[in-house]
């Protein structure tokens, strides 16, 4: 499967996976979050790469040893749901998370630019979308007047 | 007012730019219908009963003569010739074709204006005092923290996709509350605090709707620098806590009422103390950037002398009265504001033409230094009168038909779109308005009841913010037929009330009638010429207005179905 990971299209090396053979078979699964919270040692033993797949009513604080994660996917189960934003931002700024922060479910283009200042760097679109059509999104705008993940400093600090 | 440099138009140019891709993507299918719906809201579109409506942004109410006549242009080339002002401070245009809305959005921002984020579930215009900057009672003007506000909230990346739409409001006169901070999501008070430093009492929870709320405080003393972050800590515990399940339980009001504000005001704190960082701290240089902008107009020195007074008992009636009903104090001696009402028997509320624009925009020129504000009551202030010239600006406005002595009075309506306009609507609104405003449209008869706001929503979604009215009227549906319910006793200033439901909905040939008898009512109980209507009510209770609608105060007969 392509994503868009640091503003480029790639090749998925995650695979998300549900079941234990699944889990097993993976080089660098993505598993769901009550997985991971279950049997995390395990994971985290046997799999060169770990990414967990977090719901959209979770905070930073349900995840367990984040550190040690290799990629973090937020759900987003409607484009309108804007709880990841958040979340992405606590991972980022309280947590210092710098491993991936992808956004998966129903992610769209023109949320790409809001999401990435938000601290994602890897994005899963909703099936059917164009990709190169979203690498567009994140130059549409040369100015923020806010602080963001890529620079703490408001427009007014830079001004 | 603030004037745009070169990141404040690159910012307005790329997104004008951005819609217009959407638009296209839209037309071509990669974006469906339902995903274009938020974009399309959050530039200011709206699909109404007959067709698109656009609202335009104004920050805070504030406008130029050159704004204004942008307006007035675009009323007359892509409208039908007028255009609606709003009560969040804003103006909307029924009619455009979506074809023509970039054209709009370019023509608008060749003055400094747009639509942005005037609806949807983010946060919206902020909006202050309508006298900010002038009000003798003011300790403080807030309009400068209204724009630093609108640049941060302007494509806010964390909030752009709240559960539901949020709404902030500032006030910098701690004696009289005209921006009716209670009723917002965030509502601001500039006070001082005991060591005399200045910051803000920040209010949360506010709002009408279907479930009205007066705000709590969350904050008792915020100084000023910390006002970003911590505006950001509670809208990140709304946006991470808010419900999403239902759109009628998704605003802040639900999430604090469910928390306690205690328990709300804990989350908020704790988020800030872990989130907040030293560049988000307002700087001093920003301050005196932005404050610069509002710095006062060239005001002569005038003698104090007030001339109100002696036009008031002057020959001239009709002058004496909008001297008496529509100017205001200032605080520079020899200068007036003069609220210009747009409530005219035969329009409907808030509606203003063209040529009635043009003609505004040249009276700013002329009379209070090309500056003109709209005010969450829809109507328009020139701002910066010279007391002198009240008799001459009166001639000029009666001539365009805008020298109405009504404001604050009871053809000063509110009213919603309604059924007229509005999908959701119940029941019409506009024609009711007119029909009152109709009925109580002697000068004698206004100055006798004095200061009273009747304000109307054609449903429970209380965009006529009948909540807060005095006299509040509520369009509901029966059986297929048009009903309303009045409500009496609400206010949204300092001493904020909900009103209260008199008794049973009343057929749309009894409810004028009911607003008489209350009026009636309230003229032979008041102590005395000074005591206000909303006062008499808090003082006498409903009975004898139940008395004078239903004939009874048995609760049984007069309630009804009210409930």
């Amino acid at each position: 499967m392509k994503i868009i990971r640091d503003r480029t299209i790639v090749d998925d090396d995650f695979v998300h996976v549900t079941d234990g053979s699944e889990q097993a078979a993976a080089t660098k699964p993505i598993v769901p979050l009550a997985e991971y919270v279950k049997s995390r040692e395990t994971l985290l033993a046997r799999h060169a790469a770990v990414g967990v797949r977090v719901p959209s009513d979770k905070l930073p604080s349900d995840i367990p040893d984040l550190q040690r994660l290799a990629l973090i996917a937020i759900e987003f189960p409607k484009f309108t749901d804007g709880r990841g934003y958040s979340v992405a931002r606590m991972l980022r700024q309280r947590h210092a998370y710098r491993g991936e922060l992808r956004a998966v479910g129903w992610v769209l283009r023109d949320q790409l630019l809001y999401l990435e200042r938000c601290g994602f760097n890897a994005f899963e679109m909703k099936p059917g979308k164009p990709l190169d059509s979203g690498l567009e999104a994140f130059s549409e705008f040369s100015v923020r007047y806010q602080a963001d993940v890529d620079d703490p400093r408001p427009l007014y600090r830079r001004r | 007012m603030y004037q745009y440099d070169d990141y404040d138009r690159r910012i307005i140019t790329e997104r004008a730019q951005q819609f217009r891709g959407q638009v296209s993507r839209r037309l071509s299918g990669e974006i469906t219908e339902e995903e274009f719906k938020p974009i399309r809201l959050q530039n200011g579109l709206y699909m109404q009963l007959h067709a698109y409506m656009l609202r335009v942004a104004i920050p805070y109410g504030l406008l130029s003569s050159t704004q204004v006549r942008k307006l007035a242009h675009i009323a007359r080339t892509y409208d039908r010739g007028y255009a609606h002002l709003t009560t969040r401070q804003n103006i909307q245009y029924n009619w455009p074709k979506l074809t023509d809305v970039p054209s709009i959005l370019d023509e608008l921002a060749s003055v400094e204006m747009h639509a942005v984020q005037t609806s949807g579930n983010c946060v919206r215009n902020i909006t202050a005092d309508h006298f900010a900057g002038i009000a003798r009672d003011e300790l403080e003007d807030p309009r400068p923290y209204c724009e630093i506000l609108r640049q941060w909230s302007t494509f806010h990346p964390e909030f752009a996709n709240l559960p539901r739409k949020f709404k902030i409001a500032i006030t910098g006169a701690p004696g009289e509350d005209r921006a009716a901070v209670r009723f917002h999501d965030i509502g601001l008070r500039i006070v001082e605090n005991a060591a005399g430093e200045r910051g803000f009492e920040v209010l949360v929870g506010g709002g009408l709707g279907r479930t009205p709320v007066i705000a709590e405080v969350v904050r008792e003393f915020l100084p000023k620098r910390h006002f970003l972050s911590f505006i950001e800590s509670i809208l990140r515990v709304y946006n991470l806590h808010g419900r999403r399940d239902n759109k009628f339980k998704a605003r802040i009001k639900i999430l604090v009422t469910a928390l306690g504000i205690a328990e709300f005001r804990r989350r908020v704190e704790e988020d800030w103390e872990a989130s907040r960082t030293p560049e988000l701290e307002l700087t001093d240089a920003e301050v005196a950037r932005v404050s610069a902008f509002f710095a006062p107009p060239p005001y002569e020195s005038l003698p104090a002398t007030d001339r109100v007074e002696g036009i008031v008992l002057g020959r001239d009636r009709e002058l004496g009265n909008w001297v008496r009903n529509n100017v205001f104090s200032h605080k520079v001696p020899g200068y007036s504001a003069v609220v210009v009402s747009v409530k005219k028997q035969g329009i409907p509320p808030g509606d203003v033409s063209d040529t009635q624009m043009d003609a505004i925009a040249s009276l700013a020129d002329r009379y209070s230094f090309g500056h003109v504000v709209v005010t969450h009551t829809q109507n328009l202030v020139l701002p910066d009168v010279k007391t002198a010239e009240l008799s001459k600006l009166h001639a000029e406005l009666r001539a365009l038909d805008l020298g109405e002595a009504n404001a604050n009075k009871l053809t000063d309506l509110i009213t919603c779109p309604g059924l007229d306009y509005c999908d959701l609507a119940n029941a019409r609104s506009i024609p009711l308005s007119l029909e009152i405003a109709e009925r109580f449209d002697r000068i004698d008869y206004l100055n006798d009841v004095g200061d009273v706001s009747i304000k109307i929503s054609g449903c429970i979604n209380a965009c006529g913010h009948h909540h807060v009215g005095n006299i509040g009227i509520l369009g509901i549906d029966k059986r297929g037929e048009e009903f309303y319910q009045l409500m009496l006793g609400g206010s949204p200033g300092n001493d904020a009330s909900i009103g209260k439901i008199l008794g049973r909905a009343l057929a749309q040939d009894e409810i004028v009638d009911a607003v008489e008898k209350v009026l009636g009512r309230y003229l032979e109980i008041r102590e005395s010429t000074d005591e206000r209507f909303l006062d008499t009510v808090r003082r006498v209770g409903f009975d004898p207005f139940k008395v004078a609608v239903y004939g009874t105060a048995d609760p049984l007969e007069a309630a009804g179905d009210a409930a």
